[in-house]
């Protein structure tokens, strides 16, 4: 027999307080409100006195309505039925599928023993020079987009969605927008990719309480079919939204924030999601994709902050580019090796990004109007060129031909020794006709 | 021992409240009884009938009225031969064994052995009975690996104790009875290969602490160079994300001139203690010809692993640091990174409803902190040998702000600071130290004026770099030109190393003394140029020769050849003027 409890004591914020002996940690409650209902979960006990977060929020809950404690923590349906429905953030249904209640997993289970990973070893080409060539996405990796508002991160993401080698893709969408729900789903479709996808979607109109749920649904399933040996790819948008959303909580809670309001807890939330990506050996991987954006471009923001230092670099997305400074993929060094890739993939990623960097200063000087010195000439040539070819979006080459058009740039600007790369590479790459 | 029982009645997050009535102790260890599991957790306040207890691991599903059982013990790490090679949690359980007996992921409420009781170790006595021995003396050693490790009277005994009665050479487990020694009063105390000692106590079964002075040579040319650490000392590695903290330390772990390193991951990414795992046993360690692992221990509390246990690894790693010190050996511990474990205590502190310091961290950060610096050092052992411990701590701080709390009480109590730079990370300067913002206090092998005169050069390189900034190229003269370039070439060919060359990833001292000798003598020699374009690409045809000399195996012919194309490079341009 469950119990039920019909005397809450206290509603504040989203959490509200009920007298319940016997409940455990983290377990999920079902609260009946004269108009709906909804799950809610336990975040604090202190002697009976049990505290729960409310997922559709505590708007309309009255102090004598139903709560049922269910005697499970939070759970998630996982079977092969999934692929192409679209679920809340509460796991439900939201596109008017058959209700799924079988197979029921735990979210949020333990984390994968670092004895147990491998070293990262594949690729995963996205034909995106700024990210085959410059900073490579990697199986397993964890990489956010570092963005703010108004900047094409959706689109990116879909983009990579549709082009990534990967078996199958989750998307959870927390505080997104109802048209780029609309967007995602409608580029996946028209690609085709729809029927490998699975969708927890809690647009910007959902209760927020959801939202925090996202994350963990998509990652459970996601380990799920990890060990079935599939190789998922997880894209999250926005993380920024699950932050303030936590922050929230813990305002709620009293809690002393840490850094502009957020939980001192930041770190470690937000660590225990994005571990969850690896590479399980003899089975499937986890690569996760997350949209942070920045408020007021502000990369020492705590949000972007504490996930620069828990994800394996970032895209960093500004004015429509990847930003070849900002952005890094620390797993790159596995994948782009003589061995593993081209042999020049290294050189020609290193020298064309430190003269970029001195193309930055020469246009920093000539925006200041100082005079252009030959070199400064050959530099600004170089900037256009690199930006044209090799930055831009739209630009859509496998791997090779991007280093082969590296070699060209470089040669239509410089001449071999300028670019300071290796004697041996320049004798067998560089462009003889000069063009 | 009486064992004592008490009740849970309050759960927030991992941080339970408990009902007690018999006698406990601050910060002992105590175990949450649920089903099969057992939650073990920490005391860390003691009120009136309840106590506030930290749980190394997630408290989901735990219930109100749950019983918990008090050990009497604090926290504490098992110590003796077989740590060497290892790969412990935070708490020192054994991660591949963990591995392989619960698959994939990390079961909660298990704890394993932290050494193996069945392994036979060969057992060679070095006391008689009759021998009047303290703490700290070897009665024995056994072989680990490439090193002797000595059996030791525990640390805890005080006074003098005669041997009574000591086993003969051969093969014994860890538990069996080795030596009997007696007490001033008589008692008998049995010794084995093993014990425990509590991690939040340092060992101190040494004659006296001695000032560092002799370098540890890291072969990292800017740390070795400018901003040397001394065996014994203490540095810190501060850096905002993406500067190449972890990359850093991973290089020196490798090539640190050390006997032992230990590897403290403390809620940083799986994935890089990965590489290390993967890589280290395939390595082989110049010094030894044996593999990297044999000489390292790995103590690995990553971000998603439980937040309390993070405290733990990193005063596990300092104690297995000191116990191998005690053995007469040169360890270097590494931790990565001290800022997760400020957050632990953050958030700690936050549960127990501290009164918050600045940015919200407890204010005995700092005094944690110059407590863990301060378990370095260089000793004199009881038996005259001198050892070392010296510690390196990686710091995170929030936005790359230096000024902020973790980095700035660490700044207090180190002796080098090897600051990284987000600008230099950008522009692919790796390391990122920064050369002008960074500081050692111990001495180089290259002596003082000379690097001295280097870091002048750097220094006014920068001055005019940020002149021309303003004035533009136009509005600098030649000679400043040259300067800049100058400084330029000692970053580009001697600060910076590519960590994925196998000769250029790791400089030993001969080397870098050879090789600065050189750089030093460009940045004190005059060159005339007709223009600016000149000097540039003269600069360009240097630091190409520097940089691919810097690909050469010392030994090999190739190095030499090299060495003499960048002299003619040098006596070309400089013509017949003088050198200064």
């Amino acid at each position: 027999m469950r119990k039920v409890y019909n005397k809450i004591s206290q509603i504040v914020g989203n959490v509200i307080t009920v007298k319940a002996p016997g409940v455990a940690y983290e377990e999920l409650a079902e609260i009946t409100t004269r108009r709906t209902k909804s799950l809610a979960q336990v975040i604090k006990m202190e002697g009976d006195m049990v505290s729960l977060q409310v997922f559709a929020g505590s708007r309309g809950v009255s102090i004598n309505d139903e709560v049922r404690f269910l005697g499970h923590p939070m759970q998630v349906t996982f079977s092969d039925d999934m692929l192409g429905r679209i679920f809340d953030g509460a796991g439900n249904p939201r596109d008017k599928g058959p209700l799924l209640t079988e197979n029921l997993i735990p979210v949020a289970g333990p984390s994968v023993n670092p004895s147990k990973r491998i070293i990262p070893r594949k690729m995963i080409r996205t034909n995106i020079p700024m990210i085959d060539v410059f900073n490579s996405l990697v199986v397993s990796q964890k990489l956010p987009i570092f963005s703010v508002s108004g900047e094409p991160y959706n689109e990116l993401l879909a983009r990579i969605a549709l082009q990534a080698e990967v078996d199958m893709i989750i998307l959870g969408g927390i505080g997104l927008k109802y048209d780029e729900y609309m967007n995602f789903k409608n580029v996946l479709e028209k690609g085709g990719a729809l029927t490998r996808s699975i969708f927890f979607m809690n647009t910007a109109s959902d209760p927020i309480v959801e939202s925090l749920m996202v994350p963990d649904l998509s990652l459970a399933v996601a380990e799920k079919f990890a060990l079935k040996g599939k190789e998922v790819l997880v894209l999250l948008t926005d993380m920024t939204n699950f932050a303030d959303a936590m922050k929230e909580i813990a305002i709620t809670m009293e809690q002393v924030p840490s850094n502009r309001g957020y939980p001192g807890d930041l770190y470690s939330q937000l660590a225990a999601r994005y571990e969850k990506a690896v590479d399980f050996e003899g089975a499937g991987s986890i690569t996760i994709l997350a949209v942070t954006t920045m408020p007021g471009d502000d990369v020492t923001h705590p949000v972007p902050d504490n996930t620069g230092y828990i994800t394996e670099g970032q895209f960093y997305l500004h004015n429509g580019y990847i930003d070849p400074f900002g952005s890094l993929s620390r797993l790159k060094q596995q994948v782009n090796s003589a061995e593993k890739s081209r042999k020049d993939h290294r050189a020609i990623m290193d020298g064309m990004i430190q003269l970029y960097a001195q193309y930055m200063e020469t246009e920093e000087k000539r925006s200041m109007g100082f005079r252009m010195s030959n070199w400064d000439l050959k530099l600004l040539k170089y900037g256009g060129l690199f930006r044209n070819q090799m930055m831009d979006l739209s630009v859509n080459i496998p791997l090779e031909e991007a280093l082969d058009r590296g070699w060209q740039i470089l040669a239509e600007c410089f001449t071999s020794e300028e670019t300071r790369l290796r004697t041996e590479l320049i004798q067998e790459f560089w462009p003889t006709n000069g063009k | 021992m009486n064992q004592n029982f008490g009740k849970i009645v309050g759960i927030n997050g991992n941080m339970v409240s408990v009902a007690f009535d018999g006698n406990i102790m601050q910060n002992e260890v105590a175990f949450i009884l649920h089903g099969d599991e057992r939650l073990k957790s920490e005391v860390v306040r003691i009120g009136d009938g309840v106590s506030f207890l930290q749980v190394f691991e997630s408290t989901k599903g735990i219930k109100i009225g749950a019983l918990v059982e008090f050990s009497g013990e604090l926290l504490s790490v098992q110590l003796g031969p077989g740590l060497l090679g290892q790969v412990f949690d935070g708490l020192q359980n054994p991660l591949p064994e963990l591995a392989e007996e619960y698959g994939f992921f990390l079961p909660r409420g298990v704890s394993l052995k932290a050494l193996d009781d069945s392994h036979k170790w060969a057992f060679t006595p070095k006391v008689e009975k009759g021998d009047t021995v303290i703490s700290g003396i070897a009665l024995g050693h056994v072989p680990e690996g490439i090193f002797e490790h000595a059996i030791m009277v525990p640390f805890h005994f005080q006074g003098e104790y005669t041997v009574e009665e000591i086993v003969s050479a051969g093969d014994y487990v860890l538990t069996d009875t080795l030596v009997k020694l007696k007490d001033e009063r008589g008692n008998i105390h049995e010794i084995s290969m093993t014990f425990n000692w509590p991690v939040k106590i340092p060992i101190e079964a040494y004659r006296d602490k001695i000032v560092p002075t002799e370098p540890l040579i890291t072969q990292a040319r800017i740390i070795d160079t400018f901003f040397p650490v001394a065996k014994g000392g203490t540095f810190c590695i501060p850096g905002p994300f993406g500067a190449g903290k972890t990359v850093l330390q991973h290089i020196i772990s490798r090539y640190a001139e050390v006997d032992i390193v230990i590897v403290a991951a403390c809620g940083e990414r799986a994935g890089e203690v990965v590489e290390v795992l993967r890589e280290f046993p395939e390595l082989i360690d110049p010094r030894t010809g044996k593999s990297l692992m044999e000489r390292t221990i790995i103590i690995c509390n990553t971000s998603s692993m439980p937040v309390a246990a993070r405290e733990a690894s990193v005063y596990t790693a300092v104690t297995l640091g000191e116990y191998y010190r005690q053995m007469g050996l040169d360890v270097l511990l590494l931790a990565d990174s001290t800022s997760r474990w400020a957050q632990a205590m953050r958030e700690l502190s936050g549960r127990l409803e501290e009164i918050p310091g600045e940015e919200a961290f407890p204010a005995y950060l700092e005094s944690r902190i110059a407590e863990f610096y301060e378990r370095s050092g260089l000793v004199e052992l009881n038996d005259g040998r001198v050892s070392s411990l010296t510690i390196g701590g990686t710091v995170s701080p929030a936005g790359g702000n230096f000024e902020e709390p973790v980095t700035q009480s660490t700044l207090k109590v180190v002796g080098a600071f090897l600051g990284l730079s987000r600008d230099r990370a950008n522009a692919r300067r790796f390391p990122a130290i920064h050369p002008l913002e960074s500081w050692s206090k111990y001495k180089s092998f290259i002596p003082e004026d000379i690097t001295n005169e280097a870091r002048d050069v750097l220094r006014r390189g920068s001055d005019v770099n940020q002149m021309m900034m303003v004035v533009g190229e136009e509005g600098t003269s030649i000679e400043d030109f040259a300067l800049y370039l100058k400084s330029e070439l000692l970053d580009s060919v001697y600060l910076q190393q590519n960590a994925f060359d196998k000769v250029d990833a790791a400089t030993d001292d001969k080397r870098q003394e050879y090789i600065f000798e050189n750089v030093h003598k460009v940045l004190k020699t005059e060159f005339p140029f007709d223009s600016k374009d000149d000097a540039r690409s003269f600069f360009n045809r240097l630091r190409q020769a520097f940089i691919d000399w810097n690909y050469i195996d010392m030994d090999s012919a190739q190095f030499k050849v090299q060495h003499e194309s960048i002299e003619k490079l040098i006596e070309e341009q400089s013509g017949n003027e003088k050198s200064l």
